[in-house]
């Protein structure tokens, strides 16, 4: 397997004046091979969508390189970097009432993408968009309505069409489900499954919902405050966790099983994630871990190998 | 036999909009034993949040309106805004937690002060003792540096703090019942996990009743003694959390589990979406409110609403296949599609 994307010391810090900085990620390096879905999961403020949409150019690069079958992107877009790599690097957003321009028609929105690239005339993008309109589960007639005539899930399959419609090869999906009910939750877990198995997709699949994590993913990646401390097959990860953090993230996550959250001791840590204004040296998450030592509070751990399966785990521990 | 502590019976409520008349919720009967813990489980819409809203005055009239029902506490009707009694009793015997905390609470009052403030209205508190209380009950809802916390403004408070802090106001007047609305879905698995063992520690030391809000099954398995499971403005399976986990007997239940990836490595299923949406309730179905997305729908169902049968010692489900002359009486309900 070939990879895709790689990522290398990827930074991202904003600037907040007075000489705050946020350190939304930190030195972050992994790869995403062709047609793997990787999982990502952490807590709001780990910089989980942060990472997507700096990999995607839609943040500038503080420090770092990302690299596209050995192209080095830019690390600071301009509009003709957007007409060069953005047909073949897509988002699916979180929120599907404000990820729609409430004025388009769908069919509208859905074929914009593909008129300004170029890719095909006015009429022929309207009848692509039908097309996708069917393909997302949703009918060509309702190209002429406006979003706000579509249910949550509906909306969602909106814009899946319109990121899918451009055929791009890696697709950034931030919390794609976090806004929906549990029953419409599988049906666009399912219509991205079975997209993403046809169309031969390269996915980052962001959520905080690890057991869906879990069935969607090959690879499970874990932040914690701007880095990334656990990655590996997402069945070793979420049955076996070995950085202390990701322990407690799993152990956290109630499971619809009456008996087994009986026998659950609870598993809560104390204290909140920081904040990533100025983040001292050391391991991000040595203020709350059970574990700590105080080499943690010194030197940042940095990504090994902890077993043969491939994981690779940023704590002192290993 | 005791009687339980709060009892629900046959409660309507409507909204009028534009559109026409919403019928939110249509004949909702629970009942909460002291101490113990009911979750109310469904989905966005299905008349969750507005059947305990209307139990505690907050349904906005108009637009909205009790037709029918009664809320009893230890016997006595709660229900309709205008009753002093009923605010009293609500007030002082009731606390309620909400979703959202950062809107739920005042920007521009002290955390503190808001704390102390029922303990003035209810309780007759002195403004130096409700303020003294107040730092007491932060620290019992476990936030350090209690006191310089109390003088703290919502904003400067974290999401998990301010649901802390929302649960030392719900409590701070020793109420026999506290209802909590979706407490933790704005909260991150970790602090959800603070949050739940914190209720739990309160329940056991306090002796109150707990109603749950919520859509998460994970949720409601950890916390439940007893579960409802709401759709389209009714109740259609009740029962211990046992039963309605293990011994399913709604098809909207079924649907909901299988619907939700498993944790067990040893069985990965499919995950089987309930195809379809939730009926218009402008004009709710004549027949049951789930017959349109049920794989074992039959013709009466859309003829006839079902009742709650009983499937079980204290166990019902609104289903026809339910009905004990029904010649389909599943032993289990499986998912699988059109009985033959």
């Amino acid at each position: 397997m070939s990879e895709l994307i790689r990522i290398r010391s990827l930074t991202k810090h904003f600037d907040m004046g007075r000489g705050q900085r946020v350190h939304a990620i930190d030195n972050i390096s992994f790869d995403i091979a062709e047609r793997e879905i990787v999982g990502l999961v952490g807590e709001s403020g780990s910089g989980k969508s942060t990472l997507g949409k700096t990999l995607l150019g839609l943040h500038d690069k503080t420090a770092g390189e990302v690299y596209y079958r050995d192209e080095l992107l830019p690390q600071h877009y301009h509009s003709s970097d957007y007409r060069r790599h953005a047909r073949r690097m897509q988002m699916i957003f979180q929120d599907p009432y404000s990820s729609l321009n409430p004025r388009m028609t769908v069919g509208e929105i859905i074929a914009e993408g593909p008129r300004l690239h170029g890719m095909m005339t006015a009429a022929q993008a309207r009848e692509a968009a039908g097309e996708w309109l069917r393909r997302v589960g949703l009918h060509p007639d309702h190209m002429s309505r406006y979003p706000h005539e579509f249910s949550g899930g509906q909306r969602q399959r909106i814009g899946i069409a319109r990121a899918l419609i451009l055929e791009p090869e890696f697709v950034v999906c931030d919390e794609p489900i976090s806004a929906l009910d549990v029953s419409v939750q599988a049906q666009v877990v399912n219509l991205l499954s079975e997209l993403q198995a046809s169309l031969g997709l390269t996915l980052l699949f962001i959520a905080h919902d690890l057991s869906m994590v879990r069935y969607v993913s090959d690879r499970m990646a874990v932040m914690y405050l701007g880095s990334l401390v656990e990655i590996g097959p997402v069945d070793e990860v979420y049955f076996e966790p070995r950085h202390p953090y990701t322990q407690v993230l799993i152990a956290s996550n109630p499971e619809p099983d009456p008996e087994s959250e009986r026998q659950r001791v609870s598993t809560s840590i104390r204290g909140e994630i920081s904040s990533p204004v100025n983040v001292p040296e050391g391991c991000r998450f040595a203020a709350r871990c059970p574990r700590a030592m105080e080499e943690c509070r010194r030197v940042t751990p940095v990504l090994k190998p902890v077993d043969e399966s491939g994981r690779l785990v940023a704590c002192h521990l290993y | 036999m005791t009687s339980p502590l709060l009892e629900v019976s046959n409660l309507h409520v409507e909204f009028d909009t534009y559109g026409g008349t919403v019928k939110a919720v249509r004949g909702v009967d629970f009942h909460v034993d002291a101490g113990k813990t009911l979750a109310i489980v469904g989905e966005s819409g299905c008349g969750k949040s507005v059947t305990v809203q209307a139990m505690m005055g907050l349904i906005p009239m108009p637009p909205g309106r009790i037709t029918q029902g009664s809320a009893r506490l230890r016997g006595q009707e709660i229900l309709g805004r205008s009753t002093v009694d009923g605010r009293e009793v609500r007030g002082a015997q009731i606390g309620m937690i909400f979703q959202d905390p950062m809107s739920s609470l005042n920007p521009t009052m002290s955390i503190g002060d808001q704390i102390a403030e029922p303990l003035l209205v209810h309780r007759g508190y002195s403004a130096a003792q409700a303020r003294a209380r107040a730092v007491e009950l932060l620290e019992m809802v476990r936030i350090p540096e209690a006191a310089r916390r109390a003088k703290q403004y919502p904003f400067e408070f974290s999401g998990g703090m301010l649901q802390r802090a929302m649960i030392a106001m719900a409590i701070s007047c020793k109420p026999t019942l506290l209802i909590a609305d979706e407490p933790t879905t704005a909260l991150d698995v970790t602090i959800q996990a603070q949050i739940l063992d914190l209720l739990r520690d309160l329940q056991n030391e306090t002796g109150m009743a707990l109603i749950l809000i919520t859509h998460d099954l994970g949720v409601v398995a950890r916390m439940a003694d007893e579960v409802a499971v709401m759709y389209a403005g009714r109740i259609v399976e009740s029962g211990s959390v046992e039963d309605v986990f293990y011994r399913s007997s709604h098809p909207y239940t079924v649907g909901l589990k299988a619907a939700m990836p498993s944790n067990d490595p040893q069985q990965q299923h499919e995950l089987r979406p309930i195809e379809g949406s939730p009926p218009d309730l402008f004009s709710p179905p004549v027949g049951c409110a789930y017959a349109a997305r049920c794989p074992h729908s039959m013709g009466i169902c859309q003829q006839r609403p079902a009742q709650l049968f009983p499937v079980g010692d204290a166990h019902y489900a609104r289903c026809w296949l339910q009905h004990p002359e029904s010649p389909h009486r599943p032993a289990e309900l499986s998912l699988g599609g059109h009985h033959e």
